[in-house]
């Protein structure tokens, strides 16, 4: 697999994300938010960051980017993408995933570790995690609540799109395992057909043993393990 | 020269901040009454931001050599230190006080985005952030205000910016109530042989300005720096600057990006007295010269004055001289991050600064008058020992009963764990990105100094700040002494070898003898303690007139902001108890004492005392024993003894693992003394049960004082003397929430 990681002006997170993925023996390029060719690459990333400066809504200006044409038509032909923290705001803002991601609950940026539950192992992305473990992963944003209507949120779940919640180091999903005020604990989705991810927390930044924690490494890993059940 | 204007008076000089003798001064050196450009250059460059003129006599004792240092205090923007396998390490730590008093969320801001361009404009890309903090009474609405605004200033700019912040300090007392104190701290790592040098030098070679336009924002801010906070202080907001961490990012991205291409001859970032201060610092030490065309300068607003131009502080810019015929790859570089990228000068060989608007002369100063170094004065300030510091001294600890027993013990240990100045500060923490970068150990596994990973090598950074300013005030000698060695204790008990220093010196004003005498006193101590741990001072900055016209001056606050190197990644100590079993130990000696605590200040209510107990040789065989315990993994736990004393050191290495403890105190010393003093050169370790015997050999070798104190438990209670005196749960839940319940 090529991994393509689309770097935009206030991306941050590109350097983290490249270096995990050649840890774990991957091609990773960057691709240039000006640029408008994908350079073959067969999974395309979104990292985090502040594109733009995030000054207006997270993600809202970085859509109009040249590179997204390109980043949306390998989507809708069905190629892998995925978008973690600002790149998740990214692709709701484009329409390639249902729902938006709000202010948090306390107004306040939130940087920790939080539990994930995995729930549903069809995607390529959760295809062989433990769904009775809680994930440790770090967050770090201040617009992180997903939210959507009820239709949205039906369709969701009747389509099994939600692939994490927020939870307890239980593996439970409460209320106080809800970081920032997300609809249902809702921390990350695919799309309906479920080649499309989105993720607040940041798998990348638990994937180091020095680090004395590798739960990140776990999910991503999948990535490149599994294959699709389709 | 053309003099349309009226010429300024030694009255206008005064309103600028200048002495009458600096005016005269100023006549002699251009040989003719100063235009009011020239004045104003002057009076920001000879402010005591820019000049150090009250402090440099006093700077220039400090240590400041080692092997390892590749750029020396006063070289550059920032201290370099070598790492070791081609890297270096740049850092520094610099204040933004005053504006934070006034504007907390921009001045906590901007002060982000000044430090790391100190660090990035030498070609470095930073790789960890630190604050210290220093607010008044938590009670008063003002302090809370100011606290959620620096806390989101630095967040938001950090944040976006994308460099973790991995640590810090918060502090507070009523000495802050007006003049809070923000110090900011960054390091940056860059490859030996690329470091960038704030130079300028080759007769035509252009001179850029790049990042962000020319605004009114900031205009004599660091003069407005020299002075005392007022009530009229809030008039000069347009003295405060205001940021945008994006710029800064894409600045960061594109400075990085042209150094590495090579064409680059001298780089400096615009921080404190904008254009004027690069281009004289530049072209001062490189001995040459420069025509600017202010009129080519980018401007956010029309009809800037030229000493609006020349002054002002706006953020995200930087000053760059480029090798004549490579005006290109700037330009291709700076297109590429959408940044302003223009040329407004050329090197000269007059070592003169030419400024000129719409093509008339507005000012002509010599570059080596204007700096520090060079033509800057340099005083010599009266300093006389306040009365207070003989009646602090007189405290004696007989004159307070010892606690009366088990209940009061208690009440003591709530009060402490519920005071802000001894409590977690996970509000502000958590505010802050300190996972980004994938570098930060101590996210999961924390230790009393911060350990960030350096890519590329096995190696990380241990850093840390550090400063009892209560100690300092008792007796700044002392005082000053203690907070580099609770630096480095802070370093060795994370497993790294402290390496070098930078300070941030908060005082009051200078012109007070008394608190000149406090500055004099803080800088005797740093040099000992330096000396004593072999940790050089690679610059800083110094912040006066830290006070209000009525309340006096902030406690004396020489912030340390340590660097240490961690060698094998496998040498790491952690501050957790790891199970339940593990023998607790005190390492150096227990002392009646109970000076400076906070217990002392806050419970008993005494202000006046002298420093905590400190010996600097006993410090230091105590740092070496420890160093070699980790070393030799003898080990589980280390953890040093300082705010709150031992039993909140004890709580904090039980609350990550949800463990409790059983301990007994020794019938040798008086309770209050052994729990909850301050007496330094003390660390709190764990150890197995299988290793007691060669830990102990090995302290007994080493001739440091070390006692059994009891054991680690699963029961989750803190018991001490067999009594309980809190549950674990309750404990961490008000050490946990006391500071959110403050700020909600």
């Amino acid at each position: 697999m090529k991994f393509g990681v689309v770097v935009f002006p206030g991306s941050n997170c590109d350097d983290d994300t490249i270096g995990v993925l050649e840890a774990m023996g991957q091609e990773a390029i960057k691709l240039w938010h000006k640029d408008t060719d994908l350079q073959g690459a067969d999974f395309l990333i979104l990292p985090g960051g502040f594109s733009y400066g995030d000054y207006l809504r997270s993600g809202a200006i970085a859509r109009f980017s040249p590179i997204m044409d390109k980043v949306i038509e390998h989507a809708s032909n069905g190629g892998y993408l995925m978008g973690i923290c600002n790149g998740f705001q990214v692709l709701v803002e484009a329409g390639l995933l249902p729902g938006v991601l709000l202010r948090n609950d306390k107004q306040k940026f939130i940087s920790k570790n939080i539990y994930l539950k995995t729930q549903s192992t069809n995607s390529l992305l959760t295809n062989g995690l433990d769904t009775e473990k809680a994930y440790k992963i770090p967050i770090a944003h201040a617009e992180g609540r997903y939210f959507a209507d009820e239709a949205t949120l039906k369709q969701l779940n009747d389509n099994n799109q939600v692939l994490f919640r927020y939870c307890d180091e239980n593996a439970e999903i409460t209320e106080a395992s809800n970081p920032n005020g997300s609809l249902e604990n809702i921390a990350g989705i695919c799309n309906a057909g479920r080649n499309v991810f989105g993720l607040m927390p940041h798998p990348e930044r638990a994937a180091d043993p020095l680090l004395s924690n590798t739960d990140g490494l776990e999910i991503l890993k999948q990535l490149i393990s599994s294959e699709v059940l389709a | 020269m053309e003099h349309q204007e009226t010429l300024p008076t030694v009255e206008t000089a005064k309103k600028l901040g200048l002495l009458p003798e600096e005016f005269e001064r100023i006549q002699e050196i251009l040989g003719r009454v100063p235009n009011f450009t020239e004045l104003s250059i002057f009076s920001v460059m000879w402010s005591e931001h820019c000049s150090y003129k009250n402090s440099i006599v006093w700077l220039k004792k400090l240590p400041k050599d080692s092997p390892r240092m590749l750029a020396k205090a006063g070289e550059e923007n920032a201290g370099v230190v070598d790492l070791g396998d081609g890297l270096g390490c740049a850092f520094k730590i610099e204040s933004h006080n005053h504006p934070s008093a006034l504007e907390p969320y921009q001045g906590a801001a901007t002060g982000v985005g000044g430090i790391n361009r100190d660090i990035f404009t030498m070609g470095a890309r930073p790789i960890a952030q630190l604050n210290s903090l220093r607010f008044g009474n938590l009670n008063l609405a003002k302090t809370k205000w100011l606290v959620k605004g620096v806390v989101k200033g630095i967040g938001d700019y950090g944040n976006a910016f994308g460099i973790p912040t991995v640590g810090g300090e918060v502090q507070f007392d009523d000495c802050y109530n007006v003049n809070p104190l923000v110090n900011a701290f960054s390091a940056g790592i860059l490859k030996k042989g690329k470091m960038a040098s704030a130079i300028s030098y080759g007769v035509g070679n252009p001179v850029f300005i790049v990042g962000s336009a020319t605004g009114k924002d900031g205009i004599g801010g660091a003069s407005f720096a020299s002075e005392d906070i007022s009530e009229k202080s809030s008039e000069k907001l347009p003295a405060v600057q205001v940021g945008d961490p994006f710029q800064e990012k894409l600045l960061l991205e594109a400075t990085l990006e042209i150094i590495d291409s090579g064409c680059v001859i001298g780089i400096q970032d615009m921080g404190a007295a904008g254009i004027i201060c690069s281009t004289s610092e530049m072209s001062a030490k490189g001995e040459h010269g420069m025509d600017i065309d202010l009129s080519k300068v980018p401007t956010r607003q029309p009809n800037m004055k030229p000493f609006e131009i020349l002054l002002s502080e706006s953020q995200e810019r930087m000053l760059i001289v480029v090798e004549k015929g490579k005006e290109d790859i700037a330009k291709k570089i700076f297109d590429k991050w959408d940044l302003n990228c223009e040329q407004i000068g050329v090197v000269t060989d007059t070592k003169r600064l030419n400024f000129y608007q719409d093509g008339v002369l507005v000012a002509d100063v010599p570059a080596e008058d204007l700096v520090l170094g060079g033509g800057a004065p340099v005083y010599q300030r009266e300093y006389r020992e306040p009365a207070y510091y003989q009646e602090y001294k007189k405290f004696k600890i007989e004159s307070i009963a010892d606690l009366s027993g088990t209940d009061e013990i208690r009440k003591v240990a709530e009060h402490l764990l519920s005071h802000p100045n001894v409590c977690s500060k996970k509000w502000v923490a958590e505010q802050y990105d300190s996972t980004i970068g994938r570098a930060n150990r101590n996210t999961n596994s924390p230790s009393d100094a911060a350990v960030v990973k350096v890519h590329g090598s096995e190696k990380s950074i241990v850093i840390t700040v550090d400063c009892n300013s209560r100690y300092v005030n008792a007796d700044p000698e002392e005082g000053c002494a203690i907070a580099v060695a609770e630096a480095s204790r802070n370093i060795i008990c994370s497993g790294g070898e402290p390496v070098a220093i930078t300070n941030c010196l908060n005082f009051g004003n200078p012109y007070v003898p008394e608190v000149y005498w406090q500055f004099v006193g803080a800088i005797k101590g740093m040099k000992k303690s330096c000396e004593t741990f072999g940790t050089p001072v690679t610059g800083g900055n110094v912040s006066f007139y830290n006070q209000s016209s009525d309340e006096g001056p902030v406690f004396p606050t020489p912030t340390i902001g340590m660097l240490g190197i961690l060698d094998n990644p496998e040498n790491r100590m952690t501050l957790d108890f790891k199970a339940a079993g593990d023998l607790i130990y005190l390492v150096g000696a227990s002392k009646n004492d109970v000076n400076s605590s906070e217990y002392l200040y806050s419970y008993r209510g005494i202000k006046a005392s002298g420093h905590p107990a400190f010996d600097l040789a006993e410090e230091k065989s105590l740092q070496d024993a420890v160093s070699k315990l980790i070393s030799s993994k003898l080990i589980a736990s280390a953890h040093d003894v300082s705010d709150g004393g031992l039993f909140i050191t004890l709580a904090e290495s039980a609350m990550p693992g949800q463990f409790g403890f059983a301990i007994n105190t020794d019938a040798a010393f008086r309770k209050d003394a052994f729990l909850f003093g301050e007496a330094q050169s003390r660390v709190l370790v764990s150890v197995k049960a299988d290793k007691l015997a060669e830990f102990e050999k090995a302290l007994q070798t080493d001739g440091v004082r070390y006692s059994a104190l009891g054991t680690v438990t699963s029961d989750p209670n803190y018991v001490i003397d067999s009594e309980v005196i809190v549950a674990a749960k309750s404990a961490k839940e008000v050490y946990d929430n006391t500071l959110e319940g403050y700020l909600v």
